[in-house]
């Protein structure tokens, strides 16, 4: 299965390549952007998606410092389980 | 005494870290995938990009056969410095708290500067003075250190002069029992007049004498 973990700064902690980005974006000439934030995709093929979750605590990120939501385009959307994850922690 | 020195593929301090032991005591090289110490009687994490870095500072270096061996022993007590990239590793290893990110101003930042002894109850400042400025160089692009709360705070960058944007002007922390230590700059580098200061053996001169636990 198919799946992508996203990863960015917890809300709170200064994300400074995201405020570089948001500086550079008016100087040329794109205006009305905010809250830029900079984080990481991992994507991943897995057999027992059940295991993504331990994954992201353990290795994938740093949870006292990012969130994390995990995707899986491939899954079909279940009733209870519809779209992407929401961030956790 | 005799030092460990931990070397992780991508390691680049630690023949310096070898040689700044060796002034105080006897000093070997710890291979990553070897978990085996060697009895050795401190054991230093030093600084480099180990793992080049990958996913995120410290992260992959963790989980090496020799962490998994350096965590037992600084469980049981042993003494255990970590120095930069050797910091950031014993963050992720749960041996310290909290976490380092990116310098805010997102430069490697290379420099001669102050560190202020804030405890000097822990295995390696047990030879400083209270508030004693040490001499040290920092060198580093992930510095800034997130406290997860209240911490034990070992060092603090002197005289205002935070490089990084690191909470508190934190520059190294302890473990609650003192027995680990953690800071962005380089004792090891500060050991020889030639380099403009020796403030960097007190923290290894603290830790001679400490038996294992």
């Amino acid at each position: 299965m198919r799946a992508r973990v996203l990863i960015r700064p917890k809300e709170g902690i200064l994300d400074p390549q995201g405020v570089a980005v948001e500086r550079a974006l008016p100087a040329l000439g794109f205006s009305g952007v905010a809250n830029v934030h900079v984080g990481r995709l991992v994507e991943l093929d897995v057999e027992d998606v059940s295991q993504l979750e331990a994954m992201c605590e353990k290795l994938l990120a740093n949870p006292l410092i990012e969130d994390y939501s995990i995707e899986r385009p491939d899954a079909a959307p279940q009733p209870q389980d519809a779209g992407p994850e929401a961030p956790r922690r | 005494m005799r030092f460990g020195v931990v070397r992780f593929p991508g390691s680049c301090d630690e023949v310096d870290a070898l040689e700044a032991c060796r002034r105080v005591g006897d000093a070997e090289i710890l291979w990553h995938a070897d978990p085996d110490l060697g009895g050795v009687d401190a054991v230093v994490v030093p600084g480099g990009f180990s793992y080049g870095d990958y996913l995120r500072v410290g992260a992959i270096a963790r989980f090496s056969p020799v962490m998994e061996s350096v965590i037992a022993f600084a469980r049981e007590g042993g003494p255990v410095l970590g120095i930069c990239n050797g910091f950031q590793v014993l963050c992720e290893a749960g041996l310290l708290p909290g976490a380092l990110l990116p310098n805010v101003g997102l430069r490697f930042l290379c420099r001669q500067l102050d560190i202020e002894v804030v405890d000097t109850d822990t295995a390696f400042t047990r030879a400083c003075a209270p508030a004693e400025a040490l001499s040290i160089p920092a060198k580093h692009q992930a510095g800034r250190y997130h406290a997860p709360g209240d911490v034990r705070v070992a060092f603090r960058y002197a005289h205002d002069g935070n490089p990084n944007g690191s909470s508190n002007d934190i520059a190294g922390v302890a473990n609650e029992a003192g027995n680990v230590v953690g800071l962005m700059p380089h004792p090891e580098h500060a050991v020889d007049e030639l380099t403009g200061s020796t403030d960097g053996l007190a923290l290894l001169r603290s830790a001679v004498g400490l038996a294992r636990a």
